[in-house]
């Protein structure tokens, strides 16, 4: 599954978002922006101002809670998500060299998305396949007993 | 998204018995079957197994007798993908979709092993999962029925009894008698810090409040831990069992199940499992009968260690930013929405059927004095079976290492184990006999955590993993706290300089004291616990912290600044394998003449050292002084000049062999 990508300024995807909540909760915020995040990509600026408009949450609350998690981000990513484990397992194995392998080959640092937005690479504290180490993943796909090389021959096939 | 019928809706427990008769006469769940895991195996191509066979099946038209069964985790995650043929009990690893030809013509068909694809035990096709060593040395009861139902199926939970506990702790059973029941069985907290369940639950019951919640807590943030997320992937249903006795005993009538984001498939199939329990009439209004309401509803966590602990939890349902709050008020007076709650890990919520149903004295049978039932550990890092086991509390570490594990990775030494991941500490080998349980754990200055167990050889420096660990908290912490904000990150700063070879005198102690205060000032679990690994590794490995800091020297060869890699002349014959593959293109050589690594441009990736053939083992990691100390050769020379000259080292091929 790739991340959707979707102008911010489009608001129908904002608005079925909304009604599928029907009548937005203060403890509904989370959830409703994951499902932002998860139409556009992103949470774009514009679309919190609207949801705010929208449900009364003020945007500075929505920003609290956008810079306090990993999984948000306030800026457009890569059209694949590329997660290298930075979990103990993986550690031990050699995850620092597959990582700056990847960030080497990609041209961009951890956290940083390519100028073609083709990649993001993001990462991340475990995702529990530790007996795979070192792992990364893929958008939502598992990569695992990876080199450095064969990390970055694995990005090739992600266009 | 179910698949299948809908499965007849149950309203009383003898309705329940009679849909568990009458699936146990159709035959749901037993049989033939190929059982592949399709939760931790699908990053190793379980998903494309499972379709070959079904295939393959298909084609030869046994579709009808042998069903395909996308499981839940086997465990023995080393030998990834993990299919289990039913009914004869037969586990093969790393089988890919060539050998599903041969499983169905040997095995299905004539019931005989595929040998090649069998653990290997002393020499010996060991084909039936019950006598692999793996599994003889462990006990299974969380999970027993993981990798044999199908956990996308709510049919397959019902015939092996699950629910069973539902029907009767809701139907026979005061909530207060649930409560004792699980109290004196002794079931503690499986997250990390072993509260008692029972008493826990008994706490909130107490409170006055018309509504009441409970939450699940599947936001497994210790990096090395996956047996909430296998238990969420593989039996659901089990773990929603646990939560409405949980919910019943407290009773709540919503509940949450909040788990990781990272674990898309957990979440699908929790999502999936509350809803079918849904259309069975164990979820919603008068449940079976008794008159108890329960829904359950999945919350995905955004990516926040720091909401694996209670209070931030609840922040984090409520939307907030997940910081911790002081306690006591506790959860259970005042949680979610100021409501009383309780929060219970996902494994202690699937060991509660069983306790119902089996009665407390089965369970407090297995374990020690303080802690009982069994322990399911992560087992991951230098060790040969790298997956999930589960042990009677009070197994010692080396028979969970050695006779579970089988030992540490190419049979190195082994040097430690990390338990219990950033809030815990390490075990070194002085320990290995030490019966594992929450309190003798805590004893040595780490704490049980939640089961994850990374095994450590000589090649694993302390104080990098300290270093790593630091790391870690000091990006998890909320920021609340100002011991733990401002500390955690001096502490990394000091292991980071460390282990970069610009460690001073009087570090250690520095870091002892900041740690100490941490500690001390910290509101929540994650800032007390901080400073453990650190703690834990100086207390146990303060050497490998002075060799640092006064001799420059990493023993383990694992900190970049500290080491040099280097050709030994009299072991080298100019094979050239380094050479293609050194990302720098550092070495110099060419055939037959003896290779050099041009220190200037080496980046220690020690890519050559994994590569050198074992045969020559001609590429050493120095530290300290040898590396300080270290000359090259000027130029390369014809490998058999210098054996002529200076002779080779003993043991080595000799050159008709090198030929």
């Amino acid at each position: 599954m790739m991340a959707e990508v979707r102008s911010a300024e489009d608001k129908t995807a904002a608005d079925d978002i909304l009604e599928r909540f029907g009548s937005v909760k203060s403890d509904d915020l989370i959830p409703l922006l994951q499902q932002v995040q998860k139409a556009y990509g992103y949470v774009p600026a514009e679309i919190l101002e609207y949801l705010s408009a929208r449900t009364g949450i003020p945007t500075s609350r929505m920003y609290g809670v956008i810079t306090f998690y990993a999984q948000f981000s306030l800026v457009p990513r890569g059209r694949h998500i590329v997660r290298s484990c930075s979990g103990t397992a993986c550690h031990v194995r050699g995850a620092k060299a597959v990582r700056e392998g990847i960030s080497e080959e990609l041209g961009i640092p951890e956290g940083g998305t390519t100028e073609d937005r083709r990649f993001s690479l993001e990462t991340v504290a475990c995702v529990g396949t530790c007996f795979l180490a070192p792992v990364m993943m893929v958008n939502e796909q598992y990569f695992g007993l990876l080199t450095a090389d064969k990390a970055t021959s694995v990005l090739k096939a992600f266009e | 998204m179910s698949r299948g019928q809908v499965v007849t809706r149950v309203a009383d427990p003898g309705e329940l018995a009679a849909l568990k008769t009458r699936l146990q006469e159709e035959g749901v769940g037993g049989g033939a079957r190929i059982g592949v895991c399709a939760t931790g195996c699908r990053a190793m191509g379980a998903l494309e197994l499972a379709q070959e066979f079904r295939d393959q099946l298909a084609a030869q038209g046994l579709d009808d007798d042998v069903s395909v069964v996308e499981t839940g985790c086997h465990g023995q995650c080393a030998r990834a993908p993990l299919v289990l043929v039913e009914p004869q009990g037969f586990l093969y690893g790393k089988i890919k979709t060539g050998d599903v030809a041969d499983v169905i013509e040997k095995t299905v068909r004539e019931g005989v092993p595929v040998e090649r694809l069998c653990e290997q035990a002393n020499g010996e096709a060991v084909p039936a999962m019950a006598d692999i060593p793996f599994y003889k040395a462990q006990r299974k009861q969380v999970f027993r029925d993981c990798g044999k139902v199908d956990p996308k199926r709510i049919e397959d939970a019902i015939v092996r009894g699950t629910y069973q506990g539902v029907a009767k702790a809701l139907t026979e059973m005061t909530p207060e008698e649930v409560i004792s029941e699980v109290t004196d069985s002794g079931l503690r907290g499986r997250g990390g810090a072993g509260f008692p369940a029972g008493v826990k639950w008994g706490i909130c019951r107490k409170v006055q409040g018309d509504e009441k919640f409970l939450v699940c807590n599947a936001d497994e943030g210790d990096p090395g831990a996956f047996m909430d997320r296998a238990l969420l992937e593989g039996v659901p249903h089990q773990v929603l069992e646990g939560m409405i006795i949980a919910a019943y005993a407290i009773g709540a009538s919503r509940a949450f199940v909040y788990v990781r984001a990272e674990y898309p498939v957990a979440v699908e199939h929790a999502t999936l499992a509350i809803e079918q329990a849904r259309e069975c009439g164990l979820l919603g209004q008068n449940i079976l009968g008794s008159g108890f309401d329960l829904d359950i509803e999945v919350r995905m966590g955004a990516g926040a260690f720091i909401c694996g602990e209670e209070t931030a939890l609840i922040a984090s349902l409520e939307g907030e930013r997940g910081m911790p709050r002081p306690r006591p008020p506790y959860p259970a007076q005042s949680g979610y929405l100021a409501r009383p709650t309780t929060i219970n890990n996902v494994e202690t919520l699937a060991n509660v059927g069983s306790i119902i149903l089996g009665g407390e004295g089965s369970y407090s049978a297995i374990g020690t004095e303080g802690s009982k039932g069994t322990k399911v550990f992560a087992l991951a890092g230098k060790v040969e079976n790298t997956g999930l086991v589960e042990v009677p509390m009070g197994t010692t570490l080396r028979q969970i290492v050695f006779d579970v594990g089988g030992g540490v990775l190419g049979g190195l030494p082994f040097k430690a184990a990390q338990i219990g991941g950033p809030s815990g500490g390490c075990l070194p080998s002085e320990h290995l006999d030490l019966p594992i349980d929450y309190d003798s754990v805590k004893e040595t200055g780490a704490i049980m955590g939640s089961g994850g167990l990374i095994v450590m050889d000589e090649e694993t420096c302390m104080v990098d993993i300290a270093r790593f660990f630091t790391e870690f908290v000091k990006d998890e912490s909320c920021g609340k706290c100002s011991p733990c904000r401002i500390g955690t990150r001096h502490m990394f700063d000091i292991l980071q300089r460390i282990t970069e070879g610009e460690g001073e005198a009087g570090d250690v102690d520095r870091l002892v004291e900041i740690g100490e205060f941490v500690k001390e000032g910290s509101l929540c679990g994650l800032g007390q616990t901080a400073a453990n690994p650190t703690l834990s590794t100086i207390r146990y490995f303060r050497d490998e912290y002075e060799a640092h800091i006064n001799d420059g020297a990493c023993p383990a060869r694992m900190c970049k600044d500290l080491i040099k890699v280097w050709i030994d002349p009299a072991k080298c014959v100019g094979c050239r394998v380094c050479l293609t593959v050194c990302p720098t293109e550092a070495i110099t050589g060419g055939k037959k003449l003896i290779h050099i690594i041009d220190q200037d441009a080496c980046t220690q990736c020690a890519e050559c050292y994994l590569v050198c053939p074992p045969k020559l083992d001609a590429i050493v990691k120095l530290t300290g002084r040898e590396a300080r100390e270290l000359e090259s050769l000027p130029a390369p020379v014809l490998y058999t000049e210098w054996r002529q000259k200076v002779g080779a080292a003993a043991g080595q091929p000799s050159e008709a062999e090198v030929e």
